[in-house]
């Protein structure tokens, strides 16, 4: 066991010289595959960003209920007593047409007509507040339909499930983006690891001959798949990080004219090691892939 | 102990290196392999560390069969024997001392024990004082110690070497030799192939010679 560590302990330290001895391909190659990781990785940090927004937002949906002209107050006040009953409703705050002619005549625009109007075309209404998502808000139209000189239901739901939608979509489009990239990162480190068999092929042959067993011949080579594979993972992670802080710069502009102190997060310690951990492995298999490939066709003449 | 029971290699394409080889060597027996180039000196040491496989008859290498051993077993054999080059397959890119350490990095020695032994077998062929160089800086008659030093490091009981000699000047070649029958003094068993004929006259030892691919009478 101790002598199992300690080979790969020298394996690590002898990969890292190796990698420092060409700190400019090093160098690329971090940065094609941190680039590839970065672009999935944004998108995801802006898509949380986003859903987080969107809860916030939608965390009290609302729905108008608006009431038949012919209602009275005493109709009125039954409606207001079966709506404090029904589950779901949170709050209610009614709004008379008296109330609703008057918001109107507050805005600038509608004044004018407003005032020309002869009668109130407005009806009245009661706001209700609720609890839980889109989805149960939907379970509560028909009900509140049904009720008694009830003439229209108004739900804010529609936006909040395009949202959603929205959301969805930009999540399985990270998805296939993260995909296509993780391909790609597999075989760049395929190809680095290919070059760096055949740079050694005189070391690997000379190995073979006195003595190497097979799997000490391959350590280092995943070594160097899950060292690069990880070492983009950093550089993805720096990337969108820097990404980010530019961004913030801006963002922080545009909410304080919407006297909001929206900003970006980034992802927490264990969303980070779980990149670099899903990178490694990345490059693990790329190693696995490339010395599957080629290092058996080096054999000692 | 090795030993050869009708052993036939043929490559591709028909040639027949060996044909009907049969011999025995025991161990501490030092061996000259001798015949022009092509008759099969080389193939015949290749086919002792696996190198190569007969395509018939039985190679044994201390009660190992080499033609029906597994591949992951070849490395354990390969430990066991000293293989010393015509062309040294030495590496560049590391100093003297780091090309007789790599035997050692895959056996499993500590790096204060397997440093001891490297340079020990270093001090055996006279170049402990160049452990920090790098082996192209070294002559011609350095390198194959080198390669000699890199062979023992690991105290095989088998030395096998291919021309060992062939580059070299008369005295560097006197020097190969003399730590050859120093190691074959220690109970080492030696086989070396040569057509080098003075060799053969300052040693008088057994020899076996081919022609052909077929040991002469």
């Amino acid at each position: 066991m101790s002598a199992w560590l300690r080979q790969h302990w020298q394996t690590l330290i002898l990969t890292f010289r190796r990698l420092a001895r060409n700190p400019l391909a090093t160098l690329f190659n971090v940065m094609v595959i941190g680039v590839a990781l970065a672009l999935p990785l944004g998108g995801y940090m802006l898509l949380q960003n986003l859903g987080s927004v969107s809860r916030q937002i939608t965390g009290n949906p609302q729905i108008s209920l608006f009431l038949a002209r012919d209602a009275d107050k005493a109709d009125i006040a039954a409606l207001e007593a079966r709506l404090k009953q029904t589950p779901g409703v949170r709050a209610l705050r009614f709004i008379s047409r008296e109330q609703a002619l008057e918001g109107l005549k507050q805005s600038e625009n509608l004044s004018d007509v407003i005032t020309a109007l002869q009668t109130n075309p407005l009806p009245d209404a009661f706001v209700l507040e609720t609890s839980g998502g889109a989805a149960e808000l939907e379970k509560l139209e028909p009900q509140l339909k049904a009720l008694p000189k009830v003439a229209h239901v108004q739900l804010d739901s529609a936006w909040v499930k395009r949202l959603e939608g929205l959301l969805e979509l930009g999540r399985t489009a990270v998805i296939i983006l993260a995909t296509l990239l993780a391909c790609g990162l597999v075989a760049v480190t395929f190809n680095t690891i290919r070059l760096q068999i055949l740079t050694q092929k005189d070391e690997i042959e000379i190995g073979k001959l006195i003595g190497a067993t097979d799997a000490f011949i391959r350590r280092p080579f995943f070594h160097l798949g899950v060292i690069q594979g990880a070492l983009g993972g950093l550089a993805a992670l720096a990337i969108v990080y820097l990404c980010m802080q530019i961004l913030n710069r801006s963002i922080l502009d545009l909410a304080r004219l919407y006297g909001s102190d929206f900003r970006l997060g980034f992802f927490g310690l264990s969303d980070c090691l779980a990149l670099l951990a899903f990178a490694a492995l990345l490059g693990w298999l790329g190693a696995y892939m490339s010395v599957s490939r080629h290092l058996s066709g080096i054999e000692p003449q | 102990m090795i030993s050869f029971s009708q052993v036939r290699k043929s490559y591709r394409g028909g040639h027949e290196a060996l044909s009907e080889l049969s011999f025995s060597i025991d161990d501490g027996e030092l061996v000259f392999i001798t015949g022009r180039s092509g008759a099969g000196k080389s193939t015949l040491l290749k086919l002792i560390p696996a190198i190569e496989r007969p395509t018939s008859g039985t190679v044994l290498v201390n009660g190992q069969n080499i033609g029906s051993m597994r591949r992951t077993a070849i490395p354990y054999l390969r430990r066991n024997l000293g293989l010393i080059f015509q062309d040294q397959k030495l590496l560049y890119d590391r100093s003297v001392f780091d090309n007789v350490m790599l035997p050692l990095a895959f056996t499993g020695h500590g790096y204060k024990d397997a440093a001891r032994r490297a340079r020990a077998a270093l001090d055996k062929v006279g170049l402990l004082a160049r452990e920090k160089a790098n082996p192209v800086t070294l002559s011609g008659g350095e390198q194959q110690r080198l390669c000699i030093a890199r062979a023992v490091v690991n105290r095989p009981s088998i030395l096998l070497a291919d021309e060992p000699t062939a580059s070299l000047d008369a005295a560097s070649a006197a020097e190969v030799m003399e730590m050859f029958r120093s190691f074959n003094q220690v109970g080492v068993t030696m086989l070396i192939a040569t057509h080098d004929q003075a060799l053969l006259q300052q040693f008088n030892p057994r020899v076996l010679a081919l022609t052909q691919g077929r040991l002469e009478a």
